[in-house]
């Protein structure tokens, strides 16, 4: 790949004896977008704060646009739009102001900064907004705020950390929507979601991440296909039922696995495992497409990360 | 960055002062009000209520004695309020430097702009409280009036250096009760504002030496009065010397803080 515009080799960062991310590679194209999938605690954040210079790596090289960003921090971070997880905009400022104000930190001229502003609170449906207080904005409308924030210097590289978390569908639609403008314009996205919705919706490429290590890197039909199947089928049976269940399986599905009350089994055709179960006292039985979500949990386990 | 770096401060440190000044204007009112009235206070009712039992002090009325002192006190006090919770809020609270820090600004310019930013209120509160003395006809000297401007700077940039230090190191917004009754107000009544020092013993004077602000009331009055300070040279480093250090120091401990 030629046109790489962030590429890690074997980042490390450490906190004492803990290690939060563990030799990561990672090599991003210029306008590819590319998502960073894992519980909590499995150090994405970290991860986005060593890539605009806020937290220090313990060991590795990275660079953005050929950047290194310990050495260029100011360069770098010209390049960049982030978009943090928690709210961090001035409360004593409206919107406008908000951009305004974040626009000088780019030496972004004044008349420059005021059209920007009017334009991006336009793009994130905010421009009725504009002069109102900032406490009289919603959560959405805060985080659509943050959005057009990041967009103030015209990043090449936008970062955000779970950009929709906390949104209603609509936002979150509108979120996405803009997410997609932007790259079809050529920006760089980064992002990290515990949506795998959002994931599939957007990303070219993820990245499945725990416990510090990217543990699966590819595009998000393939992963899937490559390690879950076509298909999932869910079974909920009393236990000598589902002792049978289980028995009749063999040879249909490829993997199953058990969590609380249920069975998830996956296989290639999920029709034939149905009927296969026709005649059994079942208590719940569903077909559907094998998900990004099946291989995140296959991944990083069921049980609570935290 | 590293911790113990020298400090990497640039100019883009008046971006965060100029974000300080945003979102200032929506309070100038209320908190000029707030910051002037207890000087003002301090004026009125010990210049001209306790005055009246005290007479005259160094051939001066009571009031006119304490003017300096107190234009001074005023500088020290809004610097003091801006450069500890101001800060604190900006830092823990409202995550202001975080957002800064994803934008081309260092922690060291954030850190400096908040600090000039302290020290811009406490000149500002001197400034007018230089006029409002000035306006009772408490100021003898008009050269001396003028030389009280980058005293009053250079004060207002110390105890906003202290108060940013103080901030660095506060967990909770309690800390700052304890900085302010603790070493703020003591240096306050202690520092020859109220009194001449000399009336007391000599390791009461030597405590008070220690204290910049006595330095900076000294200096003050005797511009006020328009006469040659004691040992000029002396209560200027008295000055200077701590604000570098607790500026070093408060950079050193926020970035021990926030970059991990």
């Amino acid at each position: 790949m030629a046109d790489l515009m962030i590429e890690a080799h074997g980042l490390v960062k450490r906190y004492g004896n803990f290690t939060a991310v563990d030799a990561l590679d990672l090599a991003i194209a210029r306008g590819e977008c590319f998502g960073l999938l894992g519980p909590n605690g499995a150090g994405k954040t970290t991860t986005i704060r060593m890539l605009y210079g806020f937290t220090p790596r313990t060991a590795g090289t990275l660079q953005i646009g050929g950047l290194d960003v310990a050495e260029r921090p100011r360069r770098v971070r010209a390049l960049l739009g982030i978009l943090p997880q928690e709210d961090n905009l001035d409360p004593d400022l409206t919107p406008a102001e908000n951009l305004r104000t974040y626009a000088r930190y780019f030496d972004i001229p004044a008349a420059e900064a005021r059209r920007r502003a009017r334009d991006l609170l336009a793009f994130v449906g905010l421009h009725d907004r504009a002069n109102h207080r900032l406490d009289e904005l919603s959560g959405g409308m805060k985080r659509r705020l943050l959005v057009a924030r990041a967009l103030l210097n015209r990043p090449q590289v936008l970062i955000l950390d779970e950009p929709t978390t906390g949104l209603d569908p609509q936002a979150r639609h509108l979120i996405w929507q803009r997410l997609r403008e932007l790259k079809a314009a050529g920006t760089t996205l980064l992002l990290t979601t515990h949506y795998m919705e959002e994931a599939r919706e957007l990303c070219d490429r993820v990245a499945i991440m725990d416990r510090g290590k990217l543990l699966r890197v590819g595009p998000p039909q393939r992963l899937v296909e490559a390690e879950v199947g076509a298909e999932a089928v869910e079974v909920r049976a009393a236990p000598d039922v589902e002792a049978e269940v289980r028995r009749r399986l063999d040879g249909l599905a490829h993997h199953s696995e058990r969590s609380a009350d249920t069975l998830y089994v996956y296989c290639e055709d999920g029709r034939a495992v149905q009927a296969a179960l026709a005649d059994l006292p079942l208590a719940y039985l569903h077909r559907r497409a094998a998900s990004l979500e099946d291989l995140f949990l296959r991944l990083t386990g069921r049980g609570l990360a935290e | 960055m590293r911790r113990w770096a020298a400090p990497g401060v640039t100019w883009r440190a008046v971006r965060v002062w100029q974000r300080n000044l945003d979102s200032f204007r929506k309070y100038l009112l209320g908190s000029l009000a707030g910051s002037l009235g207890e000087p003002v206070l301090y004026l009125v009712a010990m210049g001209y209520g306790l005055g009246n039992f005290v007479g005259t002090i160094q051939g001066q009325s009571y009031a006119e004695y304490i003017a300096p002192g107190l234009v001074v006190s005023a500088a020290m006090w809004a610097a003091t309020f801006e450069g500890t919770y101001g800060t604190y809020l900006r830092m823990i609270h409202q995550k202001t430097y975080d957002a800064i820090l994803a934008t081309p600004l260092t922690l060291d310019d954030v850190v400096a702009g908040d600090t000039l930013w302290a020290a811009s209120k406490g000149a500002t509160n001197g400034i007018i409280m230089l006029a409002v003395v000035a306006g009772f006809g408490l100021v003898r000297s008009a050269g001396g009036a003028l030389l009280l401007l980058p005293l009053m700077v250079l004060a207002s940039v110390l105890f906003a250096c202290l108060a940013v230090l103080v901030a660095a190191v506060a967990r909770n917004w309690e800390f700052f009760n304890y900085y302010i009754t603790l070493v703020i107000s003591p240096l306050f009544f202690f520092s020859g504002i109220f009194f001449p020092l000399s009336n007391f013993p000599a390791w009461v004077q030597t405590i008070a030496a220690l204290s910049p602000l006595t330095h900076a009331v000294s200096l003050a009055q005797a511009l006020a009065r328009g006469t040659a300070p004691d040992h000029p040279a002396v209560s200027l480093l008295a000055l200077m010397v701590p604000t570098a250090a607790s500026f070093c120091a408060a950079l050193v401990l926020i970035r021990r803080r926030l970059i991990k």
